[in-house]
């Protein structure tokens, strides 16, 4: 079935009746070709690509749960390219123009939306910062405006610029920065993988990884044993314990990260908004929810949701940078599980066991990587090399100390980012 | 979430900095290897349950604690000094 405008007059005019599922339900096969482990963004996208750019169709994706279900149901949807750092750039700009395209790649409407990012400075050391940083983005062929306290009144005329502590001195903006539905993008994806022939399994947890030899067999998953040369391992924050079962210690740690959306009201955030300094950032859903979130809780967690210190340094945050939110509700808040490395940079690479292959460490970027990530790491299971702008997302960097990404500058440990 | 500080009693977690695993206790020599810092200062176990780690009552009596934690629940079920901890060779 093929989405279009055509089709969706058909239907509204004929009773909705001619829609049909997304994806099948099948049973695991007894062997494949490769294996997913993890039916999240980032492991649908793999999947696709496998079987879009490599011919790979005889492969399935593993979820323990459904399909969707982790951190990009739960996340607040940023689509950006507005990285510093030699790796991390050229790897975000690729992922960006994926993005561009996806909808019709996938013919799917992930809502899309480059209603710009603006990320807000407030001294004239941070200013110099951002312009170094918007001639980094543009040197990697992207777009980035450096605006003047001026220049964001235009297009953020609610802020507080005169607040004591933040006053304003203007902002980086990022046209092609934006949101998207988080829910379709995993849709869009799973489906596109369906349709190529991939099995889609879900309710199937992976309890183990077999290994003989130092070569990856297969897998043994609540669903009986699945026999596979190349095991891919896509669990964002649960990677720590799947790399287990392979034996691996990861240099990762599993930290919350909340996010909250007030009641729906009219329309009056037009853009991405960032305030580094007050760690809040901001965007209104086509619904009409304000969509914010802030830092870490900063301690290790599992628990999918946060407590209460961050949920007011957050609010306090929006207070000080927009005073006219005060009166919307809070509707509801939720936490992520954030695979966070030292240097806040992921990892698309071997591993020391031959075929199998680890995706994570995506801390709290995750989503905007959706795309680039399922493309690199589809290459590197695929063809065995480096995708070229993934190539710096090395497993090993901690251990040498060579080709560290710290966009943030803090230090490659683990508390700091 | 609140810690109970050996030293001060249930204080709100506010008042405390998170270092993380609690390896610290167990700092390599100098020259132990590549591997043995890697395993220290990067590769973490990062378990779904009980942790054992390291706060730093910063807005208090300034103690390095020792707080065994779930970190599904959040809960914490002890709490000791650094110092005892490491002196008790744990």
């Amino acid at each position: 079935m093929r989405f279009s405008g055509w089709r969706v007059l058909r239907e509204g005019l004929t009773g909705n009746k001619g829609w049909t599922q997304h994806w099948r339900d099948p049973e695991p096969k007894p062997e494949y070709d490769a294996v997913i482990i993890g039916g999240g963004g980032h492991g649908l996208s793999t999947a696709y690509y496998l079987a879009k750019n490599h011919g790979m169709t005889n492969i399935a994706v593993l979820e323990k749960g459904y399909l969707g279900g982790g951190n990009v149901g739960r996340n607040t949807t940023i689509v950006r390219a507005n990285y510093f750092l030699q790796g991390n750039s050229e790897f975000y700009s690729h992922s960006l123009k994926l993005w561009e395209g996806m909808e019709k790649d996938l013919n799917y409407n992930a809502m899309h939306s480059q209603r710009g990012l603006i990320n807000l400075f407030h001294s004239d050391g941070q200013r110099d910062a951002f312009a170094r940083r918007g001639n980094a983005m543009i040197n990697q062929g992207d777009d980035a405006v450096l605006l003047d306290r001026e220049g964001v009144r235009r297009y953020l005329p609610y802020l507080d610029f005169d607040n004591g502590r933040f006053p304003i001195y203007g902002g980086l903006l990022h046209p092609r920065g934006g949101t998207a539905r988080h829910d379709a993008v995993a849709w869009g994806y799973a489906r596109g993988a369906d349709q190529r022939g991939v099995d889609l399994i879900q309710q199937c947890e992976v309890t183990g990884i077999d290994i003989e030899n130092g070569k990856v067999r297969g897998v043994q998953t609540t669903r009986g044993p699945i026999r596979a040369k190349k095991v891919g391992i896509v669990v964002a924050g649960r990677s720590g314990q799947v790399a287990a079962m392979a034996g691996m210690r990861l240099p990762i740690e599993s930290h919350i990260l909340q996010a909250f959306v007030s009641e729906g009201v009219k329309p009056v955030i037009d853009h991405v908004v960032s305030f580094g300094m007050g760690h809040f950032y901001i965007s209104q859903s086509d619904k009409g929810g304000l969509v914010f979130g802030g830092d870490l809780d900063f301690y290790a967690s599992y628990a999918q949701r946060g407590n209460m210190p961050m949920m007011e340094h957050v609010m306090e945050a929006g207070m000080t940078l927009m005073p006219m939110i005060g009166k919307a509700r809070v509707l509801r808040s939720w936490g992520g599980i954030m695979d966070m490395t030292p240097d806040g940079s992921p990892i698309i690479d071997k591993t020391d066991t031959e075929g199998l292959f680890i995706d994570c460490g995506w801390c709290y970027g995750g989503f905007k990587a959706v795309p680039g990530s399922g493309f690199s790491f589809a290459h590197l299971m695929a063809t065995g090399d480096h995708h070229a702008p993934a190539a710096k997302f090395r497993l090993d960097r901690f251990r040498t100390g060579r080709g560290l990404m710290d966009e943030e500058g803090t230090g490659a440990q683990h508390n700091l980012h | 979430m609140r810690i109970d500080c050996p030293l001060c009693g249930s204080r709100d977690r506010r008042e405390f900095y998170y270092q993380g695993a609690a390896v610290a206790l167990a700092r390599p020599a100098p020259d132990a290897g590549e591997a043995a810092w890697d395993d220290y200062l990067h590769l973490r176990d990062n378990p779904a349950g009980q942790t054992r780690e390291l706060w730093h009552h910063e807005g208090g009596c300034s103690a390095w604690l020792v707080v065994t934690r779930d970190t599904v629940s959040h809960e914490i079920s002890r709490v000791v000094l650094a110092t005892d901890a490491r002196e008790a060779g744990a």
